[in-house]
């Protein structure tokens, strides 16, 4: 009897030092934004462009490290404070400011509060106007590739492909179907026109996501259109 | 009285154990810890610290780092319930096959300096052990330029002053990748002489080992700055990650030379093993003898079973299942069927195994062994086929009845025992070994024959398998040679090397000069060097990763055209599963047909990006010395 008393208490007191605050608060502000160029998004695929928040003054130096989501987009939960941006060098169907040393130029943010920031970027082409549906058993898609940069840095399209799939994550790697038009086969780029065959789906289901990726020569992260979701 | 006596006695006696004087009483030289100057006195003592020096080097697939370590690029399926990450994944992460042991170098030079600094030893002695120290480091040096490209070059022991508090003078920035592989070749150079030219020699550094080195790195960073103009995008500025593409005819010479000396004879007398009249056999029993009959393998990693020895459990982990020495542990590593077709047929062409005929019916075989008949004999030496012979057994390798609407009758337990429709007998419907989705049995249809001892207990946990990791072996020697020689121009010679190794495994139509082609090297090295930890390496020097590990899905067309291509794509692993045909009246009834098959586990593809090529330098080494600049595309 006498035992279990003792026990109790001891559960008690350790319950009464759990109420103790432990630590700092966790961090509140939310920094979000998107890839955007001239205010239009810049789809990427999802996990694969990376970017990196620096935070000075705490001892060792590393990134908080992340990627961007489909539709270009990103979201860090950060405390206040002063950061640096950068995108790593070679990611990205973008070119990124660089330092004359050639590494990557970092962006200045002041952290007070939630913020919408997005980045500037240019892209070496853009998808206009897209449109994508189904007809047909198949996925349609017609658009405009607009090139961006033409200056010494531009580069050639080395291919585009309309990608279908069953869930939203679309991409080379998540796909149930692909149409690729190469690079050299374009021959007006205000009308390009892909098609895919709509494979059977189990379980049944009547849509599917389709957005179209431009794949850069040279470079190794497509630029994709908005996501589309077809009935059929 | 007595008792007065007796304090003062034991007060006398005190007073006597304290005369000790406190330095004589406090200076006990440690017992567990030997000094270095009386460590380096005995050369006995200095082989003890060398041995574990040799066993820190590090390699890419070994048998005593697991049988995973073989397992991934689609080169085989992993039966096993833990790995099946290796394909389900879509890729590799950036910090992927990172090394970066600079404690491991910090004591290779310790060693050199203390072994040079030695009054008591031998010149003699502290000769050969400061070659093999060098031996040692120059490999590891090479180990870690190929995962991480340039890396900070570090040839003494570095001190840190903690009075002056600077620890500026030791961060050491990144060498260039040339230099070091510079580094390598002129270690190489420096010690060869010193060390001694005997091929029976394998676990210890010898000429032919130090030359075995030299002649491949001197040819990686050969393609490496003849390919790497193929992907401007990997690479530096300051050349930490690229070699320049005019030096790669020099450094080709160099490895060509190399490869020659060990060739001609100079290091020892080393030559392809060929010992036994069945060429499969020979080439499987090549692993696995350790006899002096073996003058191909120049450098190993050795094992020993019993008492003090050291062993490994590859066999335990890669028997076959129907036989296993330890119950249910076996068959994790499954051959794929793309390695399986990239062996060629003997008149050294380039072909699918073939399932059907060119109408696309179904080729019936009287048995299980005619569909992979009139090929490479090392297909045989290196995989264990469907009723393939291992320690006297034959694997049970069928995938279940081809019934004669062309349905299938199966069960998903390896070895179950049904009513065929239509019999009123239970008989076995499928392979002990499967092929059923179930791990460790063969899921691609095949298991892994290299290494696999068959020495009695080998499969036991008890005991384990004593068969070395070849790190260098002469057959290896002649491909890089010819490779060379290749890049060269020199085709026939290239030719001569090449089709050396080709005879030894039952290739006996020469290959003329002219047929000698990018892709045939490649292929050469796949099939002949297959599970021997190249793989990554080769197609990263050849900057063709990138391209055969896409990230796109393989499908059946893929996975059976463009075969022999140096950059056919192969990103997920497929199975080849045979099944028996049940047709009673038929004259099929009994034979066999074979089902190209990607097993339901394989969701994931291989998908090497740029930033994969050289292997990520983690924060915090970046963090601790800021001179180190990351890897590009990262």
């Amino acid at each position: 009897m006498k035992i279990k008393s003792y026990i109790i208490l001891l559960a008690l007191t350790s319950l009464l030092f759990a109420c103790k605050k432990d630590n700092y608060d966790e961090p509140t502000s939310k920094l979000s934004g998107k890839l955007v160029y001239k205010g239009e998004a810049i789809g990427v695929e999802t996990f694969q462009v990376p970017y990196e928040l620096y935070q000075f003054g705490f001892g060792k130096v590393g990134p908080i490290g992340s990627s961007f989501a489909q539709d270009g987009s990103y979201s860090a939960v950060l405390f206040d404070g002063e950061y640096r941006l950068i995108i790593p060098n070679g990611q990205g169907p973008f070119i990124w400011k660089k330092t004359p040393g050639g590494s990557p130029d970092s962006m200045a943010i002041s952290v007070k509060g939630n913020q919408v920031l997005d980045l500037d970027v240019t892209p070496y082409y853009m998808i206009k106007a897209p449109q994508i549906a189904a007809s047909g058993g198949k996925a349609n898609a017609a658009f405009k590739v607009e090139k961006i940069i033409t200056d010494a840095n531009a580069k050639n399209i080395e291919n585009i492909t309309l990608y279908i799939n069953n869930t939203q994550f679309v991409s080379g790697g998540n796909n149930i179907g692909t149409a690729t038009i190469a690079g050299s086969a374009i021959t007006d780029p205000n009308n390009i026109v892909l098609s895919v065959t709509i494979p059977s789906i189990t379980p049944a289901q009547n849509y599917v996501f389709a957005r179209i990726g431009l794949k850069v020569a040279g470079v190794e992260d497509r630029i994709f259109s908005p996501l589309v979701k077809i009935q059929f | 009285m007595k008792k007065i006596l007796s304090i003062t006695i034991f007060t006398i006696l005190l007073g006597m154990a304290g005369c000790k004087k406190d330095s004589e009483f406090l200076d006990v030289p440690p017992i567990s810890v030997i000094p270095n100057d009386v460590a380096f006195s005995d050369p006995a003592l200095v082989l003890s610290i060398l041995g574990d020096l040799y066993n820190r080097q590090v390699d890419f697939s070994s048998l005593d780092n697991g049988w995973r370590s073989f397992a991934d690029f689609s080169e085989s399926f992993p039966s096993e319930n833990g790995s099946y990450f290796l394909v389900t994944r879509t890729g590799w992460g950036y910090g992927e096959w990172a090394e970066w042991n600079y404690g491991y170098i910090r004591e290779l030079n310790l060693f050199i300096q203390r072994d040079s600094a030695s009054t008591a030893l031998t010149d003699a002695d502290k000769t050969a052990f400061m070659a093999e120290a060098r031996f040692l480091r120059a490999n590891y040096y090479f180990e870690l330029v190929k995962r991480m490209g340039g890396v900070p070059l570090i040839t003494s022991p570095l001190e840190y002053d903690p009075a002056k508090g600077d620890v500026s003078s030791i961060q050491i920035p990144r060498a260039k990748e040339s230099d070091v592989y510079d580094f390598i070749i002129s270690e190489a150079e420096a010690i060869k002489n010193q060390l001694p030219a005997r091929a029976d020699q394998k676990s210890r550094a010898t000429k032919g080992a130090a030359l075995a080195m030299e002649a491949r790195a001197a040819l990686y960073a050969g393609s490496i700055a003849k390919y790497g103009v193929a992907t401007p995008q990997v690479s530096l500025p300051g050349g930490e990650v690229g070699i320049p593409a005019a030096k790669s005819a020099a450094y080709f010479t160099i490895a060509l030379r190399a490869a020659q000396e060990i060739i001609t004879g100079s290091a020892g007398a080393y030559k392809l093993y060929q010992s036994l009249p069945n060429l499969s056999e020979n080439f499987a029993t090549l692993f696995i003898d350790k006899s002096g009959v073996n003058l191909e393998s120049i450098f190993v990693e050795d094992f020993r079973a019993g008492g003090a020895g050291r062993t490994h459990g590859f066999t335990i982990n890669d028997q076959p299942y129907s036989f296993s020495d330890e119950g249910g542990d076996a068959g994790r590593l499954n051959p794929s069927l793309n390695l399986v077709q990239s062996f060629e047929k003997l008149d050294n062409t380039f072909a699918p195994i073939p399932s059907k005929d060119g109408a696309g019916n179904p080729i019936y075989y009287d048995n299980q062994e005619a569909i992979f008949a009139g090929r490479d004999a090392r297909l045989a030496g290196t995989v264990l086929l469907p009723n393939g012979l291992f320690k006297g057994s034959r694997v049970d390798i069928w995938a279940g009845y081809l019934l004669a609407d062309g349905s299938v009758f199966t069960s998903d337990e390896a070895g179950q025992l049904k009513k065929l429709p239509g019999t009123s007998v239970d008989v076995q419907v499928v392979g002990k070994d499967g092929p059923v989705n179930i791990e460790f049995r063969a899921q691609s249809g095949f298991y892994i024959r290299k290494y696999l001892d068959p020495t009695v207990g080998s499969g036991r946990r008890g005991r384990g398998s004593d068969v070395s990791f070849i790190r260098y072996r002469f057959g290896e020697v002649l491909l890089n040679a010819a490779e060379a020689a290749f890049e060269l121009g020199q085709t026939a010679v290239a030719a001569g090397y090449i089709n050396q190794v080709r005879a030894r495994a039952g290739l006996t139509i020469p290959l003329t000069p002219a047929q000698i082609t990018f892709d045939r090297i490649v292929n050469e090295r796949r099939v002949e060097l297959a599970f021997e930890g190249h793989t990554l390496y080769d197609k990263k020097r050849w900057r063709i990763a990138h391209i055969v590990w896409d990230g796109s899905p393989t499908g059946l067309p893929d996975l059976l055209s463009n075969l022999g291509s140096a950059t056919k794509k192969s990103t997920q692993p497929w199975g080849l599963w045979p099944y028996k045909v049940h047709n009673p009246g038929n004259p099929n009834n009994g034979k066999w047909v074979f089902r190209e098959v990607l097993p339901p586990v394989v969701s994931g593809t291989n998908r090497f990006q740029l930033g994969n090529y050289y292997s990520n330098i983690n924060d915090d080494i970046i963090s601790r010395n800021t001179k180190i600049i990351r890897q590009p595309n990262q």
